[in-house]
């Protein structure tokens, strides 16, 4: 398998009064054409891990690494042209909340078009835009072209929004908590439209949740992020199985519909695990 | 007779109809959750019974006397609610003590003292949480401080608006022990809402799911775990809770 991305050794610092701080310690993993799963605790590091690939660390932080690679190109001191050539083109960020990501004052069809017009021209721009809504499951793709962020629901608002994303045919997709703000029906027709993606396009997928649940059903292979640290790496399938005792606590304080186990496992945190 | 009893309950929001018809029953110590997608109704249940939205048809009974608006605040005594964001139901301003006296001074307790720090007590604060501002809190520890607020007056019922939906897995397990124990010791009725049947399972012996303003169906726990479910819809939320499954692996 040869590797779309490589991170290797990525940190992320800022600075504080008492000198800098840094949130990500040392994540270091290779990606190729699957879904790879980030998963963490508010505070873990997951969201700026994701951001920094991007090379959108907000300032005053600092990213830095031994390695950061996608595709051939070193992204650490990439220039602005090239980060052009890449952002919305090669690699996509798919944000939590519709309400924050997409322009308020313009319609969904302007800023597909917006986004489409970056690889083609302006008379096939359109069709693409209509075409990818379709493509996003949207039922009625002309409405929603014509149609304003606040004339359209949280889940559809999402799948305008991924459609944007995904209108460049990026090879990357980075989705940071793309379906916390769904409901679960809807989550559902989410996940399946990025799983299309990844298994009929051969996209790269960073899948960055706190679910663990959700994420050990959906991807195939999942990181597990403690206080900025990579505590493991495993197989989506072996979650369950997990060795270290921050993923196993992690997934048994989950409740289920079937278990009658209480009072609930609580975490039970060691020290050690953030060293 | 039931505790709380709501009966073709309607709230109307101008022309919209948040709650339409809505009846159900809750018994005194008992523990009952209702589960809906946003925009369900669910919390505008919850909220009608503690006299934040309006009763425009039907009726709720405590005790088996109906309840007037608004409410009378020997009601407040005996019914209390916990919202979902610990961030925004805390006033910033006020450190734990301010807002746990607060309620104590509107109803006149004397003993505020004792009752601030056995209060902290219970809900696993120890006295060292008392001056802080909500700042200085954690989610969870926020979440705890609402729970305090919400218990401080001895109320017999409690309600529950995604008590944990703001909160970490790990943060989540805590405060749902926490519920679980209070109501073990104390013989408190719950009513409470969620979004993850997982939660509901885990917390009430009943509960009712929502769509659209109205009731799809009454389940027991046995029924929601044995996945005994009639309608079609509480099926779709049963499966959507298992994680996701590729399109091929389903029948």
């Amino acid at each position: 398998m040869t590797a779309l991305l490589t991170v290797d050794d990525l940190r992320v610092s800022f600075p504080t009064r008492n000198g800098p701080t840094e949130v990500v310690r040392g994540v270091s993993f290779q990606l190729g054409r699957e879904r790879l799963g980030i998963v963490g605790e508010s505070g873990s590091g997951k969201s700026q891990t994701g951001r920094a690939i991007l090379g959108l660390t907000p300032p005053p932080g600092k990213a830095t690494a031994k390695r950061l690679e996608f595709d051939g190109i070193d992204l650490r001191d990439a220039s602005v042209a090239t980060w052009r050539s890449l952002r919305g083109i090669r690699i996509s960020l798919i944000m939590q909340d519709p309400k924050f990501s997409l322009n308020p004052v313009m319609t969904i069809g302007r800023q597909l078009i917006e986004a489409a017009r970056r690889t083609s021209g302006r008379a096939e721009a359109k069709d693409r835009a209509v075409a990818m809504l379709e493509a996003v499951q949207i039922r009625d793709p002309r409405r929603v072209f014509d149609a304003y962020p606040h004339e359209l629901s949280g889940g559809m608002g999402q799948r305008a929004m991924i459609a944007m994303m995904l209108i460049t045919e990026p090879d990357l997709l980075i989705a940071d908590e793309p379906t916390s703000a769904l409901d679960v029906t809807v989550q559902i027709e989410v996940l399946r439209i990025l799983d299309r993606l990844v298994t009929e396009r051969g996209m790269g997928l960073i899948f960055i949740s706190h679910d663990l649940r959700l994420v050990s059903s959906f991807c195939d292979r999942v990181l597990v992020m403690y206080a900025g640290r990579m505590v493991e790496e495993v197989k989506a399938s072996e979650l369950a199985q997990a060795k270290h005792p921050y993923t196993q606590g992690l997934f048994k304080c989950l409740p289920t519909i079937e278990g009658d186990v209480r009072p609930l496992p609580t975490l039970q945190r060691d020290a050690d695990w953030a060293r | 007779m039931s505790l709380i009893q709501v009966n073709d309950l309607v709230v109307m929001f101008g022309p919209v109809a948040a709650v339409r018809g809505v009846s159900f029953h809750v018994e005194e110590g008992e523990s009952y959750g209702i589960v809906g997608e946003s925009g369900s109704g669910k919390s505008t249940v919850l909220r009608a019974i503690c006299g934040l939205a309006p009763t425009s048809a039907g009726e709720i009974r405590l005790d088996g006397k109906v309840l007037s608006a608004p409410r009378h605040p020997d009601f407040y005594r005996r019914v209390q609610m916990v919202f979902q964001d610990p961030y925004a139901s805390l006033h910033p301003r006020h450190t734990v003590d301010r807002v746990l006296s607060e309620p104590l001074a509107i109803h006149g307790f004397k003993d505020r003292e004792a009752r601030i720090e056995q209060a902290l007590e219970d809900v696993g604060l120890g006295h060292g949480f008392r001056f802080r501002y909500p700042h200085q809190l954690s989610g969870g520890q926020r979440q705890r401080v609402a729970i305090a607020r919400a218990l401080i007056l001895e109320p017999r019922v409690l309600l529950l608006d995604e008590p944990t939906s703001a909160l970490d897995a790990s943060i989540q397990a805590e405060v749902l022990n926490l519920l679980d124990r209070l109501r073990g010791e104390r013989g408190l009725t719950y009513i409470l809402v969620s979004h993850d049947l997982a939660v509901v399972a885990h917390m009430c012996e009943r509960l009712m799911v929502m769509q659209h303003g109205q009731v799809v169906e009454e389940l027991t726990r046995a029924r929601l775990q044995a996945h005994d479910a009639t309608e079609p819809y509480t099926r779709d939320l049963l499966l959507a809770s298992e994680g996701y499954r590729p399109l091929t692996a389903r029948a």
